[in-house]
């Protein structure tokens, strides 16, 4: 192997490399983990064809089916565009600049990630109804009735505001891994703090942005609560009403099965976004931007979407919670539930985590097209509507593997299918910055791959698989269809405390569980913003 | 099949590796001090997951009820507790959304671990019946509840009442103001002043009642008439009766005991009044939340005896008192300011006829209600 330039950046896909073999150590684990992700999928199958191609004829012709996948992707497509234009100023703004107090702002920009859509978008619809609460504030100025807020650009508002964080993430990080001593070259031959940004800076993050993004599309997909709330009939719902008209499993699984080719469709163009540049440059503190005059329009960018995306579900919350305490409603015990929700997140993470990292190594130490297809399997889990993955393992579960049905192993595994490639992605990022030298050269010094691979290669790639365990511990503590039909009987968390007392909408005593989710959600998600300093 | 057997084989291949992976090691949290650090704040003193195992030998009031509870534990939570005190069963409940919980059934097969499942409405019941998956109940239980509670076929046995009403605000509102007939409020002078909720289970059922009553034309010409009016959209009864405590809509179709879980949440007065349409009325009418024992179970003694509880007077007295639902059975005291079940002139139609849930989603979408 020639040893690597000295160049900032250099192609690590340059395909001139010697071909390798990966060692079965890679490559079993991760056959293993892909044939468990292929199991919805089978499922998925083997409903939707089981009445003969006839059905699947009937679901695919109707003009319904047609105008529900077209929703779907042009919800998919607006949600990930307004994310990307959301995230990427305020990741901007939060590393490079001087603007003030960054850190916390990068902190309580990423927060909006922990509010579970079903909260989020149920104080959406109260606060900003055509007589909600807002109106109720803007009343004194004359405004009766604010309009409707149903149906697209609803759940476009309420998906963006509380999954932009996923770009937002993504791109923080890429801006603090990569070297900006290309930016300083750029500034230092002239060109302005605009001109570099887009030409430099924008560039060098696509990666990032793309990789974001993709979460924020496969998330609109699979999301149910935002949709359901906000009336827009996206696959999501769709599959819901089907269960809950038909009790026919048949037409559900015909549509999680178009979503599924959607999913692929959406990986087929992502693939060829994400170009093949990998950068291991040195990182280090780029010198901030002097943000001058311009600090106040960008202080009223964090402060706006800040106000909107956290500051207004934590407030409604607070309110409702005050308002049943005045009441005489009396704050229950939650500790149990937290432990529970602590206990199945931290399972759920750790494993996301370990069974990221073969993937991950092989996508980016052995690129392929066999290495590159496992990568993008663990996609298709996390676009299917938690509802739809959870009935496939119930499936299975009931009929094939009585004896892990309803315990917390198969609860985690179902964690683990829905939300790998939050791990995988991270893992993947973190990888791309580790040189390929320093593993190479630990072989020469008569290390064997295993073990390089546990005392070199995780170790210099631990944050972006901390990174990773955190985003899986954070949207299984959110998690609801799956814990609900899969966990021990008897098993509670804060997710199904809270649903428990909205679905008989106690609101009063579904705002503690809620707050203490988003608060125990909070803390990881701090770390792992402070955490990307040294990182 | 032969497909879905390979996948199956793929399936406990990979769980057991899975298990050897994950269980044979030492406790998780010991994974090398690198990915588990993330963790390592948590507690995890929590050692839920034990079995379920099932006494074999079953006399009544011993071994395990599994029940699937559509409805909530904040409502029905207290009943599973009395019942397990009474009779020494072991209770274990899996709270879920009542459809969710009948595609779960459906799914799981000859293998359910249920033994009962208490449903929100007599649709989901009425498809696992369909389905031959709920067993004849027997006759002392189906006859403590008058007939339009339970299924034709005895297979299903309502639990408590639900009354559909017309909420309205009494600021702006007298009873006399109000429509003899829910067909009424399709006149133009109810324009924006109404709220519903279409998403929600029992106004569907209420529309599929409509198809039944006033066939599938007229329930086409009311949605579409109140279409017309152009009636605010909630996402539940409870945000539609605040919408008319806030006088965003002066009237809402809602279930009767919304009104009280309003008063108290706000813990005191709300300017909303429950009227009940009269004269066998399709708005007046009157819904249950039921219950069947599967085919599958492996307890149904305990079912049938859990189902004898939630019919006895301690339980049916619960229901009035603490949900402010209507007590199926007679005999039973409730909330003075409910009107009894026996005079609320509800139209002449079975529950169990109200199946048709496909049709009744069909024609909200065709009219743009959905």
């Amino acid at each position: 192997m020639t040893g690597p330039p000295a160049a900032l950046t250099e192609t690590l896909r340059g395909g001139k490399a010697p071909r390798k073999r990966p060692p079965v150590l890679l490559t079993l684990p991760a056959a293993l983990v892909v044939a468990a992700l292929m199991l919805p999928i089978a499922y998925l199958v083997v409903r939707s064809f089981e009445s003969g191609w006839e059905t699947v004829a009937e679901v695919l012709l109707d003009g319904e089916t047609l105008a529900v996948l077209g929703r779907s992707a042009l919800l998919a497509a607006t949600v990930t565009g307004a994310s990307v234009v959301l995230a990427v100023p305020l990741a901007w703004l939060t590393t490079r600049t001087d603007l003030p107090a960054r850190r916390t702002w990068a902190v309580l920009a990423a927060l909006p990630l922990v509010i579970p859509s079903y909260v989020g978008g149920f104080v959406l619809v109260s606060a900003l109804g055509p007589r909600g609460m807002l109106q109720g504030v803007l009343e004194p100025l004359g405004v009766q009735r604010l309009p409707e807020i149903y149906g697209f650009p609803g759940a476009t508002l309420a998906l963006t505001i509380f999954s932009y964080p996923y770009v937002f993430l993504t791109v923080r990080a890429a801006l603090r891994g990569t070297d900006p001593a290309l930016e300083e070259a750029s500034r230092s031959l002239g060109s302005g703090a605009w001109a570099t940004f887009f030409r430099v800076t924008l560039p060098q993050m696509r990666p990032a942005i793309v990789a974001g993004g993709l979460l924020v599309a496969l998330y609109t997909l699979s999301d149910f609560g935002a949709v359901s709330l906000l009336q827009y009939d996206s696959f999501a719902r769709e599959i819901y009403l089907q269960y809950r008209s038909a009790f026919d499993r048949t037409p559900a699984a015909i549509l999680a099965l178009m979503l599924v080719l959607l999913t692929a469709t959406i990986l087929l163009v992502e693939g060829r976004t994400r170009g093949r540049a990998g950068y291991y440059g040195r990182a280090r503190e780029a010198r901030p931007v002097v943000l001058g005059r311009w600090r106040w329009p960008a202080l009223l960018l964090c402060g706006g979407v800040v106000a909107v995306s956290l500051a207004a579900p934590v407030g409604v919350l607070l309110f409702w919670l005050l308002r049943g305490l005045l009441a005489g409603e009396p704050l229950r015990t939650l500790w149990h539930a937290a432990a529970s929700s602590l206990y199945a997140s931290g399972l759920a993470a750790v494993f996301a985590a370990l069974a990221a990292l073969p993937i991950a190594v092989l996508a980016v130490r052995f690129p392929g097209k066999l290495s590159g297809l496992a990568e993008r399997a663990t996609y298709l889990g996390y676009a299917l509507p938690g509802i739809v993955l959870a009935l496939s393992l119930v499936f299975f579960g009931a009929n094939y593997a009585p004896w892990a049905y309803q315990t917390l192993g198969l609860l985690v595994f179902a964690y683990v299918v829905h939300f790998l490639p939050q791990a995988v992605g991270a893992t993947r990022s973190a990888l791309l910055q580790v040189r390929p030298s320093v593993e190479e050269a630990a072989r020469g010094l008569g290390r064997g791959p295993a073990s390089v691979l546990a005392t070199v290669t995780a170790p210099l790639a631990s944050s972006g698989i901390l990174a990773g365990a955190a985003l899986v511990f954070l949207t299984t503590m959110k998690e609801l269809p799956a814990t609900l039909l899969l966990s021990p009987t008897g098993f509670e968390t804060l997710a199904t405390r809270v649903w428990s007392a909205t679905s008989e909408a106690f609101y009063a005593r579904a705002a503690a569980p809620a707050l203490l989710l988003i608060l125990l959600s909070a803390v990881p998600m701090y770390l792992l913003v402070i955490r990307e300093r040294t990182g | 099949m032969r497909l879905s057997h390979l996948v199956a084989l793929a399936f406990a291949t990979a769980l057991a590796l899975w298990a050897l992976a994950g269980c044979g090691q030492p406790p998780p949290e010991e994974g090398g001090g690198r990915t588990a650090s993330e963790t390592t704040g948590e507690t995890t003193s929590e050692t839920t997951g034990e079995e379920t195992t099932v006494a074999e030998a079953l006399s009544p009031g011993e071994g395990t009820l599994v029940v699937y509870s559509g409805r909530s534990e904040e409502l029905v939570g207290p009943i599973f507790e009395q019942f397990e005190e009474r009779s020494g069963v072991d209770v274990q409940v899996r709270y879920g959304d009542t459809a969710e919980l009948a595609a779960t059934i459906l799914e799981e097969g000859d293998n359910s671990p249920a033994d009962l499942f208490f449903a929100q409405d007599p649709g989901a019941l009425g498809a696992l019946d369909d389905e031959g998956r709920l067993t004849e109940l027997p006759r002392e239980i189906l006859d403590r509840v008058p007939p339009r509670f339970r299924a034709d076929d005895g297979d299903w046995v309502g639990t408590s009442g639900r009354a559909r009403v017309v909420a309205y605000n009494t600021d702006e509102l007298a009873e006399a103001d109000l429509p003899d007939s829910i067909l009424d409020f399709t006149d133009p002078e109810w324009g924006g002043r109404i709220g519903w909720a279409p998403t929600n289970g029992s106004f569907q059922a209420f529309v599929t009642a409509l198809r039944e009553l006033e066939g599938e034309e007229g329930a086409r010409e009311w949605l579409e008439g109140i279409q017309a009016n152009d009636p605010f959209a909630y996402p539940d009864n409870l945000t539609a009766i605040e919408g008319v405590a806030s006088g965003e809509v002066d009237v809402a179709f809602v279930n009767h005991y919304y009104l009280y879980q309003v008063q108290e949440e706000r813990g005191g007065d709300v300017p909303v009044a429950n009227y009940y349409l009269q004269d066998g009325d399709p708005g007046a009418l009157v819904l249950a939340a039921g219950a069947g024992v599967l085919d599958s179970a492996e307890n149904p003694r305990a079912a049938e005896s859990f189902l004898e509880f939630a019919l006895s007077q301690e339980a049916q007295q619960y229901f009035a008192d603490e949900t402010v639902e209507y007590p199926l059975v007679e005999g039973v005291e409730i909330d003075e300011e409910l009107v009894p079940l026996d005079q609320i002139q509800s139209p002449e139609i079975d529950l169990s006829d109200l199946d048709d849930l496909q049709g009744t989603l069909e024609l909200l979408r065709e009219t743009g209600v959905l």
